[in-house]
């Protein structure tokens, strides 16, 4: 398993995460290194086993819809790096791509 | 007052007996231990934050508490907390750049159990970024060092709460263990630590990691006091839709001495190659005491599956990871790129510079292994392998009440070893993730010294079967006392012995 730059760059615009020029080089050598040793996962035999998501399964967990206590607007917006009265400032998203 | 304390060596218990018999205010305590931070932390670095002044308003509280006569096993009690259990009011930072200034606006359901006890916070401790990493050395703001050996690490990535705890910071810790991020530094430090069952503590206001993985967890000098933790943040929580509606036993309860009647396996897979040999001897040992204590081991127990483990989880943790992290865009809370009017480019920038280098690198193979085309090739087949692993280990406790296992395959490692090959530091966890893997619980107990650093020995429970894992740690001890075995920090002279 040989990730290709092109490859890198996919993954790290899906994820969109900035990398450096380097982090590129050393990511396409790393992770080409560590997919190469989980192949072995592939020597497994996994016919007819059902998948796992969740180690202790609970199914429809519902609890009573009632009114209480919840952050106040001033704690909410407390850590918002931009704001403007009471809302969360973000940039323009229409034109962008 | 303060000088006759021996804070490295003092424990829950013998700490709220002094408090109960007013031989020590809370204030006194939580006095001590700040002294004790200002001497050791320059040497070790444990602790991203130190919340003197709220400790010391929470000892008052706490002394008041105590003073009306209905003080609970932890009230009073300095605790140190992994820096990715949001305190209110607190700095919570992952040991990360894009959490760096982020103060939460309420407690975690654990710190808010804690709280209503009166437990003092005395701060919060150094980890590997947002927890992904075996030795702290990934933390964005600085390493901690092992003060068993400061050129050594002191694993990861709950190091700073191991750290604390041993070198005398805090009289216990919390942290957390995605893949063993508890138990590994417990063992790498000499310290008690235990992940418990999935969806035993509730996870709300623990910054998630990888979600199905993820665990709350007690460090502490011995296991006595792991069980007055647990009796306090166990439990269900309405806010954690994981959280299993069981009812908390009396975790206490459980600790008598002696193992008669239990059958104890050795699973032959954890003994695995590059396993230090001196390491597999102390473990071997350790099974011998449990023999004399009157259990019954059997040496040829085998996991075939466990091979897989590690490939299995390096995929499942980062495919969360991937997605847990998307949360981080900079705008809501956390760090944020100001430089652009452009939208993709504040993002990809905000994500550039706030993340470090591990994180990024589980990110970028998350993604991977979600991703089109990808997704049946490693995801699927991951949690496949997920399942046969809970399978044999299901398997396994219709024979055996517990396992043990070293819970590393070394003893602590020296700073910079490993850093510039993810494969060798993955592999340091070898031991300690097939147990999240299959949502067990377990518990890392000392069990010996290999040229004088810590080995640390995991046993192994079925679901819910915290009480039977730690009732033989208990047995151990009581005839071990490796577990009283405290670090003299050299560089600090007389005035920390």
């Amino acid at each position: 398993m040989k990730l290709s730059r092109e490859e890198v760059l996919r993954i790290a615009m899906l994820a969109r995460l900035g990398l450096s020029e380097e982090e590129v080089e050393r990511f396409k050598e790393q992770l080409s290194h560590i997919l190469d040793s989980f192949e072995i996962l592939q020597k497994v035999d996994t016919t007819d086993v059902p998948p796992t998501t969740q180690p202790i399964p609970l199914s429809n967990v519902l609890r009573r819809d009632e009114v209480a206590d919840s952050l106040t607007l001033g704690e909410v917006l407390a850590n918002a790096p931009q704001k403007q009265d009471e809302f969360i400032k973000v940039r323009a998203v229409l034109g962008e791509t | 007052m303060n000088s006759t304390i021996d804070i490295d060596k003092l424990t829950i218990h013998e700490a709220h007996e002094k408090l109960k018999n007013r031989d020590l205010s809370s204030v006194e305590l939580t006095r001590a231990c700040l002294e004790r931070i200002e001497h050791v932390e320059p040497v070790v670095r444990a602790m991203v934050t130190i919340s003197a002044e709220l400790a010391l308003c929470q000892a008052e509280e706490a002394d008041r508490r105590i003073a009306s006569g209905e003080s609970g096993s932890l009230t009073g009690v300095p605790v140190l907390v992994k820096d990715n259990i949001c305190t209110r009011g607190i700095r919570t930072t992952c040991s990360s750049k894009m959490l760096e200034n982020f103060v939460p606006p309420y407690d975690a359901t654990v710190v808010e159990k804690m709280k209503d006890q009166k437990a003092v916070v005395i701060g919060k401790s150094n980890m590997d970024e947002f927890a992904m990493g075996s030795s702290t050395e990934n933390s964005s703001l600085f390493p901690t060092r092992n003060p068993w050996d400061l050129e050594r690490v002191p694993g990861g990535s709950s190091g700073g709460s191991a750290v604390g705890v041993t070198a005398g910071e805090a009289i216990y810790a919390l942290g957390s263990d995605t893949g063993g991020s508890i138990r590994q530094p417990a063992g790498f430090c000499n310290v008690v630590g235990m992940r418990p069952t999935y969806g035993m503590v509730s996870r709300y206001g623990l910054v998630a990691f990888a979600s199905s993985l993820d665990q709350i967890g007690p460090l502490t000098k011995d296991v006595t006091d792991c069980a007055l933790v647990m009796n306090v943040i166990a439990g269900h929580d309405l806010r954690d839709s994981t959280s299993v509606p069981r009812s908390v036993p009396d975790y206490t309860k459980c600790l008598v001495p002696g193992l008669r009647g239990f059958r104890i396996g050795v699973p032959k897979e954890y003994f695995v190659e590059g396993m230090q040999p001196e390491v597999a001897e102390a473990i071997r040992k350790a099974a011998v005491k449990l023999e004399d204590l009157g259990a019954e081991i059997d040496w040829e127990v085998s996991l075939p599956y466990t091979p897989y483990a590690l490939a299995a989880y390096y995929v499942i943790a980062p495919s969360e990871a991937s997605a847990n992290l998307a949360r981080y865009d900079g705008v809501k809370y956390g760090f944020s790129y100001a430089d652009t009017a452009s939208m993709w480019e504040a993002l990809e920038k905000t994500r550039e510079y706030g993340f470090g280098p591990e994180v990024k690198r589980r990110i970028m193979l998350g993604t991977y292994a979600l991703s089109a085309g990808y997704y049946d090739a490693w995801y699927l087949k991951a949690q496949k392998v997920r399942t046969l692993i809970r399978r044999e280990f299901d398997q396994a406790f219709t024979e055996y009440d517990a396992l043990i296992t070293p819970t590393s395959p070394t003893v602590p490692f020296k700073i910079g070893d490993k850093v510039d090959d993810p494969l060798q530091m993955y592999l340091s966890d070898v031991c300690t993730l097939p147990i999240n893997i299959a949502g067990i619980p377990a518990i890392s107990t000392p069990a010996g010294f290999v040229n004088d650093l810590p080995v640390g020995m995991q046993i192994i429970g079925k679901p819910f079967s915290e009480e039977t894992i730690m009732r033989i740690a208990y047995a151990f001890n009581e005839v071990t006392d490796w577990h009283k075995r405290r670090p003299i920090l050299k560089d600090q002279g007389a005035s920390c012995g």
